[in-house]
Formats: structure tokens, C-alpha cells, sequence
């Protein structure tokens, strides 16, 4: 086991140190609030020597992405950052790293994307980005943000995966909200991800390849099984990893958490820094009797379908919290997710989906108090809730 | 700007013969095309050491790698349309940041090249390509430029000129052709303050070649805007191309210069030479064949006017 060493950290300053410590070959980006801060402090790093990056600060995140897919087709390992705006600029490109089979390795600070132009927490950002095809890892609090982005470079190098990664976290009130965070010595994360092992790389003059052909009807299909089939690996990898950084480091991690879950009537599935109110206000109502539990989602992209499934069979009532509006007229993607997940069931909970935080709008214990009581008199068919609503807005 | 001497070898073009293709043949670009036959230029006077080329979205790209074809014999990106330059200006700091830590031999010379078309370099590009000037990375962007977006069906750009009839400003009965001026792009190269910008054409193929070796000898980055006659675009026939290349340049068109640590030289047409008139060089364009019928004398005076003005704007440029 490595040695550990506590650090109050923003989520800002764990990523970044992440960073440091995982010292990729090349970073481009581009600052943009709340994830400013991830670049700022890793350009510190790179300026004082403490890593040997070579930073691309470019013009936009467009730019960001760009250069990105350039160094890692060369072959070279690569980071970046972003937040909201910054990586629906980066939309189109987002696509190309991911088809390249770029694996790319990319922080991103949730925010609420524009108009109202708002720099707050929500998950309209990466929830649109989630067919992208990179694989997306949300994490609860900042231990979780420094464990995952160590764990996302050995999920998008492996060989049976070469894909980017996506490590979101709550902007502001993860990515500005310092905690301890149990940090490791350099070596051991470096020995962790393991040195860059680039499959074709234009760099080798020698074997020259051609990356992003034109690909018509007669091959696109078969290489876009390929990328599928490459994302359908993700899952078993993210399994491995995550054990294998159990043994290093002493902190284990799934595809997702059960907090409670196991006799769990009434189920609050979630994403992201609220999972952190809601133990806490499970552990209360638990106090008083009430089987409530608790399901974060960690890896969203592939979507763990069969496996949540599992989880929430033996559930009598699920409530699926989205934290950004989807427009969908039919609530978000979590909730269409989780209900496509439990429609395989022969006795299916009873579903609900709710829709909060948008804009950085807090969610008390208070909210989730009466959301699980409210699911729960569902449940018992003493009061009648909508399939869709939103939580802690204003009607 | 520090002037600095800019140390090449010569093009002997017997010894050329023998390079290494790293451009083949058997693309689908159109005969008479006058993009292949730039960058076949371009990869022959590059041959002195190993490149990596790059390429924005455009003909070039979709008529040199249908897969499972490719027509280049070296490394190759293509990754969107608007970021050719960030782009490659990654694959540079990756080579960078491999060399230092010792995964490329420290004696290991590649040089970067990337190629847009106009649409991909004044217009959608054009931002991509001003922060990777700015940023300093040593790579040598070329854009051909044939004067509107020929690869979606012959749509003005920023640099189809005046007059000129493309899909989206067409002939009509009140609007004759493009009624804006294209952009200086070279001017607005020169401009980052970079160590070389130049101007050329595949018919002056020697011109080119040496431009290209000057290009990738700067320790910084390098631009080239080359003329790029597009057949069915501009309606010519297939064997007339380098012809049209030549008169572009005799006309002052398109006069070839350099811009050598901000120094201005013009290097043809002289610049005491009495310029060729445009009207024949238009004459034989399908894109500018109305600006001959009757009631548009004006536009072609107006044409002509603009080409001498350009010309002793061009000038004045070398005095400075």
C-alpha cells in the first residue's frame, strides 16, 4: 500500500494534483469557470518544473480538443479540463477523439450550459455529451475526483477499451469545497497508470498511418461495431481498475454505489455531490425504521444497465433524481435510463423521476426527508405522485 | 522583427526525381486539378527529412484517403474542418514532449506540415490557425486556395474574389457574382509577427519547392498560400490549369512573395514590370465569363482597378 498523505483540497486543487502526479505527456486547454482553476494551478506545476508536460494553451476549447486528438494520435498521453460552454464547443471534436480511439483523458467540472448564462452546478453539460462515445465517470465528492482520474487514464489505455474518458464533478460545490483528501506519493500513482503504450502513432515516420479517412457505406458500419464493442468492454475494465486501485491505494470502487441498498424498500438513485446529503438523511430515517437506500451512479457511459437492473430488482419504490432539464418532455436521462434498465423485470418497482438542482439550485436534507417520504407513501399507495416533477422549484 | 538568414539546400529538381514518393498517385482528386499536384510539390521538397502531414476537411482530404486508400506514404491527420492547425499543433508538442522524455531519439528531426483549403483557412479556420501562429509551434501550414468551397459544390468563401459567380452568390438577374472583395490573407499571416509567409503557385513549381524548403527551415511557424486552380469551380478545361496558374501571376493577380522575418520581397512579377491585363486571364474562366456582357464594363474596370491597387499596396509593402 502507498503512503498516504491527508491534504485539504478544493476539487479543483485534487484534480490538478492528479494530474501532477499522473504528469501526461501534453495538456492543452482552455480556463473557463468553475474548472479555471484545474488549469491555472497545473500551469504552476509546469512552469516550476514539477512536471514534464508540454502545455498547448490554446484559443479555445475547440482548439483544446483539437490538440488533444493531434498529440494523442501521435502518441503522446493526454489531459485536459473543462466545464458547461467549453465542452459544447468542443461538441464536434468530441466525437472525432472518441472514434479516433483517442484515449484522452478529460476533467470536467459540471456547470449548467447557457442561455440564462449561469457558472452553477447542474448536469446539462455532460448529460448532452453522453453519446458522444467517451465514457463517462461521475464522482460523488474530491477523494473521489483525485481516485477517479487516476483510475480513468488505465480504463481509456486499456487495450480492450482505447477510448477518452470524461471524470465529472459538482462544479462549485465539489470543485470549490475543500476536504481532506488522502493523496498518494507521486511514484505510486505513477506506477499506477503504468508508461504510455501507443498502438499506431504517427510520430513512427517509419510506419506511416493514416488517421481519420474518409470512411463510406462500405466500412463505416463495421468501424463503428468496433467502437461499440470497445465501449461494451468499458464496464469489466472499470471493475478491474477499480479493484486493482482498491489494492494499491485502499479505496475501492464499482460501477456504481449501494449505500443501504441491500433490503431497501424506497430507493433514491442519483448522480453526482447530492449522494452525499442523501446518506446522511438515510441514516436518519433508518434511525427511525424507514428501509430507504441509496444508488449513486458512478460510470454512466456505457450505462451499467444489467447491473443496476440487479440492484433495484428488489426495490419497491425508485426515485431517479436528474439534476439538468432534458427537454425531453418525459423527464431526463438517468430516469429514462433506469426505467429502460428495470422494464426486463417480471415485477417492476414503482418508477418516479425528478428533476432538481438546475442552475446550482441547493437541495437540503429536508428535500430528500420529504422525497423519500413522499416515494414511500407512493409506495404504499397512500399518496399519488406524478411520473415526472421537479424537486425545490419554485411553481 | 530580428532578420535572420534562412539557410536552405537548392532544388535540383534531376535529384527529385529519385525522391521518395510520398504522394502517390491513383487519388480521385479531378484531372487538371491544381490541389494534387501542389502537394506533390510540397512532399517532393520536403524530402529531406520526415514529415507529418496534417489536413483540414476539404478535397483534399476526402479525395487522398478513401478508406481502405490512402495516397500518402507518411504519417497523416485529418481530424475536422476548422482545425487543421490545432491539430497538428498538438502532434508537434506531442513530438516535443516524446523527445524529451527520451520515447524519440533526441536526434530525431520530423517536420510538421498542414494543409486547408481556402474555406477551411480564411473562413471556419481562421481563428484555429491565428492561435497556433501566435502560440509559435514550428509547422508549416498551406492553404490552397481556389477560391470557394469546391468540395460542398462551389460556395463563396472568404477568399473567392470579387465578381465571381459560385453557388451561393450566383449570376443573377441584380446581383452580378460575388459583390465583396476577398480577404489578404498573407497580410493577415505577416501580421502574427512569424518567421515566414509566402505566396506560390504550382506553376512556378521551383518557386514553390524552394518556398516550402524555407518554410520548414524557420525554427517557428511558417504559412503558404498557394493558387489552386479548381476545374469545375472556376469551368476550364483540365489542360489549361497551370496555364491559368501563370497568367494569375503575370495579371499581379496572384504575385508571388515572401514575407522573411517581416521583411517583404516580391519575388514575380517584377516589380517594375507593366502588369498583364485580367481580362483575358478572366476570359477564360466560366466562373467570370459574365463579367464580359454587356453592362457589367463597369465591375470589370472595378476588377481591374483593384488588382493595380493590391499590386502598389504590394509595393509599398517591400519599402518598409
Amino acid at each position: 500500500m502507498s503512503n498516504v498523505t491527508i491534504k485539504a483540497l478544493t476539487g479543483n486543487e485534487a484534480a490538478a494534483y492528479a494530474m501532477k502526479q499522473i504528469d501526461p505527456d501534453v495538456v492543452a486547454a482552455y480556463p473557463i469557470t468553475p474548472a479555471t482553476e484545474i488549469v491555472q494551478i497545473f500551469s504552476d506545476y509546469v512552469n516550476n518544473g514539477q512536471v514534464r508536460t508540454e502545455m498547448i494553451l490554446v484559443e479555445s476549447e475547440h482548439s483544446a480538443m483539437s490538440a488533444c486528438i493531434g498529440a494523442s494520435a501521435a502518441g503522446a498521453r493526454v489531459m485536459t479540463g473543462t466545464s458547461s460552454c467549453g465542452l459544447a464547443l468542443m461538441w464536434e471534436v468530441l466525437y472525432v477523439a472518441a472514434s479516433t480511439r483517442c484515449p484522452i483523458v478529460m476533467c470536467d467540472v459540471n456547470r449548467a450550459l447557457s442561455a440564462p448564462i449561469n457558472i452553477h452546478c447542474d448536469h446539462s453539460d455532460t448529460m448532452g455529451a453522453r453519446d458522444s462515445g467517451w465514457v463517462q465517470l461521475y464522482a460523488e465528492n474530491t477523494q473521489e475526483a483525485y481516485d477517479t482520474l487516476i483510475q480513468a487514464v488505465r480504463v481509456a489505455e486499456d487495450p480492450a477499451v482505447r477510448l477518452p474518458v470524461m471524470v465529472m464533478f459538482d462544479g462549485f460545490i465539489i470543485s470549490h469545497s475543500m476536504e481532506g483528501v488522502q493523496v498518494a506519493d507521486d511514484a505510486a500513482v505513477q506506477k499506477f497508470v503504468g508508461p504510455f503504450q501507443p498502438v499506431r502513432w504517427l510520430l513512427d515516420t517509419d510506419h506511416p498511418c493514416t488517421v481519420g479517412a474518409l470512411d463510406l457505406q462500405d466500412y463505416c458500419f463495421e468501424h463503428k461495431m468496433t467502437q461499440a464493442e470497445a465501449l461494451r468492454a468499458v464496464p469489466a475494465v472499470v471493475q478491474k481498475v477499480g479493484k486493482e486501485f482498491a489494492a494499491a491505494f485502499g479505496r475501492s470502487y464499482d460501477l456504481f454505489e449501494a449505500y443501504r441498498l441491500d433490503d431497501a424498500e424506497t430507493v433514491l438513485v442519483m448522480i453526482g455531490s447530492t449522494a452525499g446529503t442523501a446518506k446522511d438523511v438515510i441514516d436518519e430515517l433508518r434511525g427511525q425504521g424507514k428501509k430507504v437506500g441509496l444508488l449513486r451512479i458512478r460510470l454512466f457511459r456505457p450505462f451499467p444497465a444489467a447491473q443496476l437492473r440487479d440492484a433495484l430488482a428488489k426495490a419497491k419504490v425508485v426515485g431517479v433524481l436528474d439534476r439538468y432539464e432534458s427537454f425531453s418532455g418525459t423527464g431526463g436521462a438517468l430516469y429514462h435510463e433506469i426505467r429502460s434498465a428495470l422494464y426486463d423485470l417480471p415485477a417492476r418497482p414503482r418508477l418516479h423521476g425528478i428533476t432538481y438542482g438546475i442552475g446550482g439550485r441547493d437541495i437540503f436534507p429536508a428535500d430528500l426527508r420529504q422525497l423519500y417520504l413522499d416515494l414511500e407513501a407512493a409506495g404504499a399507495g397512500k399518496k399519488d405522485l406524478p411520473a415526472t416533477d421537479y424537486l425545490g422549484v419554485r411553481k | 522583427m530580428e532578420q535572420k538568414e534562412i539557410k536552405t539546400t537548392p532544388i535540383d529538381l534531376k535529384a527529385l526525381t529519385n525522391a521518395p514518393v510520398r504522394f502517390t498517385g491513383g487519388h480521385r482528386a479531378c484531372a487538371g486539378c491544381g490541389m494534387t499536384i501542389m502537394a506533390r510539390q510540397v512532399l517532393l521538397a520536403a524530402s529531406e527529412t520526415p514529415v507529418v502531414v496534417g489536413s483540414a476537411t476539404g478535397c483534399l482530404e476526402v479525395t487522398t484517403t478513401i478508406f481502405p486508400y490512402t495516397a500518402w506514404n507518411v504519417p497523416f491527420i485529418h481530424n475536422a474542418f476548422e482545425n487543421a492547425a490545432a491539430t497538428i499543433s498538438g502532434v508537434e508538442t506531442a513530438y516535443r514532449a516524446l523527445k524529451k522524455r527520451g520515447r524519440l531519439p533526441a536526434d530525431k528531426e520530423i517536420r510538421f506540415i498542414t494543409f486547408g483549403g481556402d474555406g477551411g483557412t480564411y473562413d471556419i479556420g481562421l481563428q484555429s490557425l491565428s492561435g497556433a501562429m501566435e502560440r509559435g509551434h514550428r509547422m508549416l501550414y498551406i492553404c490552397y486556395d481556389n477560391g470557394a468551397y469546391m468540395n460542398t459544390g462551389i460556395q463563396r468563401s472568404g477568399a473567392t474574389p470579387r465578381g465571381a459567380h459560385t453557388t451561393t452568390c450566383p449570376v443573377g438577374a441584380v446581383m452580378p457574382g460575388k459583390p465583396q472583395n476577398r480577404k489578404d490573407l498573407a497580410a493577415i499571416l505577416a501580421a502574427h509577427n512569424i518567421p515566414y509567409v509566402a505566396t506560390a503557385s504550382p506553376h512556378h513549381h521551383k518557386d514553390l519547392m524552394r518556398k516550402v524548403r524555407k518554410a520548414l527551415a524557420v525554427d517557428g511557424p511558417s504559412f503558404m498560400l498557394v493558387f489552386s486552380p479548381c476545374r469545375l469551380g472556376w469551368a476550364f478545361p483540365p489542360e489549361q490549369g497551370m496555364d491559368l496558374c501563370r497568367e494569375a501571376v503575370a495579371t499581379g493577380f496572384w504575385p508571388l512573395y515572401e514575407v522573411e522575418y517581416g521583411k517583404w520581397i516580391i519575388n514575380e512579377p517584377s516589380p517594375g514590370a507593366t502588369l498583364a491585363p485580367v481580362k483575358p486571364w478572366l476570359q477564360k474562366q466560366g466562373r467570370f465569363k459574365h463579367l464580359l456582357q454587356k453592362g457589367n464594363e463597369r465591375l470589370l474596370e472595378e476588377i481591374q482597378a483593384g488588382v493595380a491597387q493590391e499590386w502598389e499596396k504590394l509595393k509599398k509593402r517591400t519599402t518598409l
